[in-house]
């Protein structure tokens, strides 16, 4: 199959980036990323820089593989990252754009590749459980309910991929935000910072300058773990709960 | 920073301020609906006018009446605030790919809020301003003596221009309740499934139903009065 790639090309965070038109001829048995590493292939053929783009498991694990896919972080499938993405899902001929994620906390470093440690400083700020060393405990000495667990494994699900903040017309990284302190605040183990915890991540949260969330719930729609919003919810209110009860 | 301004600031207490100003005005507006109403009735005026003076009068109504002017103030203030820092967050704008999967009216709100704003400022002017401080004349019911706000608001609606105007504004104010209605509930951290899809229908229900009981009254006056 032809495609009409349009992808964007940027030096570095300074350059003012812009539209590039390549044709590429792909097989629609082939994921997006090697459809893109066709078009790399052809590119120091002909004696030109490749695209940078990231990807690290290419099975939809490690939230590596962030772009904008005619408009649509991570393409047009449901709960799917860019590189679970086929070519069957595109027809012969199709124009497709292929941009960044949009934030202003993510700044570009290098066409498609944007700097998400802003993730990573949310999580230092809060997105763990203190536990001390020592023997290794029995798996089962502290009860977790099953529905809790269920719920909880549900929202660890979130790759920390950045989609959700793509596709917020705010850049609003609630919904992230929000999986980290719900898988936590779920299991009896996560509840005992609880209240740090929510506090220091939403004051990070903001520090690195992501939007307030409007609920208009396209995170949730474009997220490729289908994180429910029902987290942000969970983080509203427990973020109510902890500046009125902590110490 | 004390405990209270932190919260306050923080972008999830900025969109509870959001909230709970929002459902105050979404509960006013039902009021001031009911109120309204009488302007149909066929008594020339007679219940709207006792209704405009009792609350006008009542000291515990004025009381709640200067509340909602604050509220007003702070529910669009903070709205425009968040609005101008979230466009600031959303990063470049050349980018070719809109944002498909958010609705309108959630990507809109503080558009729609501003045309409501200059609704209320041009309504307060035309019809509570008046009937403080402009020359209105009076009516007598059962020897009482009331400013003849009716009169004014029949004339208001001879206009046109206006009834479109006032009409539109209806409509933008049920995009805004449509999608403010359950957004406020998710701000106050109140989303699951045994409730969620009722606070949804009633919200919808209740963005179709106000407006279009407000945008009745100016049609009715104008073609029937
Ligand atoms: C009839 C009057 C009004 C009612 C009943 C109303 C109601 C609401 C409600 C319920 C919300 C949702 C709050 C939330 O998401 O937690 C909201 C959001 C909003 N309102 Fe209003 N509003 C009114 C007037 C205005 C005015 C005059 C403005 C002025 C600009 C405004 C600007 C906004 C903005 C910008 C938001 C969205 C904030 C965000 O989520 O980013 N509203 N409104
Ligand atoms: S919530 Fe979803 S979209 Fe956001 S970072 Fe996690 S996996 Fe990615
Ligand atoms: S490369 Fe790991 S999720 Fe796509």
């Amino acid at each position: 199959m032809k495609l009409n790639l349009k992808v964007w090309r940027q030096k570095n965070g300074q350059a003012k980036g812009g539209f590039e038109t390549h044709q590429v001829v792909a097989d629609e048995h082939m994921s997006f990323l090697e459809m893109l590493d066709v078009l790399n292939q052809d590119l120091i053929i002909g004696g030109k820089e490749p695209l940078a783009f990231e990807h690290d498991c290419r099975e939809g694990i490690c939230g590596a593989c962030s772009m904008v896919i005619n408009g649509r972080p991570h393409g047009p499938n449901k709960g799917t990252t860019a590189c679970q993405l086929h070519m069957r899902s595109f027809k012969d001929g199709d124009t497709i754009h292929i941009e960044p994620f949009r934030a202003a906390s993510f700044p570009v470093i290098r066409d498609l590749v944007v700097d998400r440690s802003a993730f990573d400083r949310i999580i230092e700020s809060g997105g763990y459980v203190s536990v001390n060393t020592g023997q290794a405990q029995d798996a089962n000495a502290i009860p977790v309910e099953k529905n809790q667990a269920g719920e909880s494994f549900d929202a660890a699900t979130c790759i920390g991929c950045g989609a959700c903040v793509a596709a917020c017309p705010n850049a609003s990284a609630m919904l992230f935000v929000s999986a980290k302190v719900s898988h936590l605040a779920l299991l009896p183990q996560g509840q005992v910072e609880h209240e740090n915890r929510v506090q220091s991540m939403v004051t990070q949260m903001d520090k690195e300058g992501f939007g307030a969330c409007s609920n208009t719930y396209a995170c949730e729609a474009e997220c490729p773990k289908e994180i429910s919003i029902e987290n942000i919810a969970r983080l509203n209110r427990s973020y109510l709960g902890a500046s009125l009860s902590s110490k | 920073m004390s405990w209270f301004s932190k919260f306050l600031t923080s972008s999830v207490g900025k969109k509870l301020i959001m909230s709970l100003t929002g459902l105050f005005l979404i509960i006013f507006l039902l009021v001031h609906l009911i109120g309204n109403l009488q302007l149909l009735a066929d008594d020339g005026g007679e219940s709207f006018n006792m209704y405009a003076k009792f609350m006008t009068s009542n000291p515990l109504i004025k009381m709640t009446s200067y509340g909602l002017y604050f509220f007003i103030l702070l529910h669009a203030i903070q709205g425009l605030l968040i609005w101008s820092k979230n466009r600031a967050s959303g990063g470049s704008k050349r980018y070719s790919g809109g944002r498909p999967l958010s609705t309108w009216a959630g990507r809109n709100m503080a558009g729609l809020g501003t045309v409501i704003l200059v609704f209320i400022l041009l309504h307060m002017w035309q019809f509570w301003f008046q009937y403080k401080w402009g020359e209105v004349a009076s009516a007598t019911y059962d020897g009482v003596e009331v400013r003849d706000l009716y009169e004014v608001v029949r004339h208001a609606f001879q206009n046109v221009g206006f009834v479109i105007f006032y009409v539109i504004s209806m409509i933008v104010i049920a995009f805004h309740l449509h999608h403010g209605f359950q957004s406020a509930f998710q701000s106050l951290g109140l989303n699951h499934q045994k409730y969620t899809p009722a606070i949804k229908a009633i919200g919808t229900a209740y963005s179709i139903l106000i407006p279009l009981g407000f945008a009745v009254i100016p049609l009715y006056i104008l073609f029937a009065k």
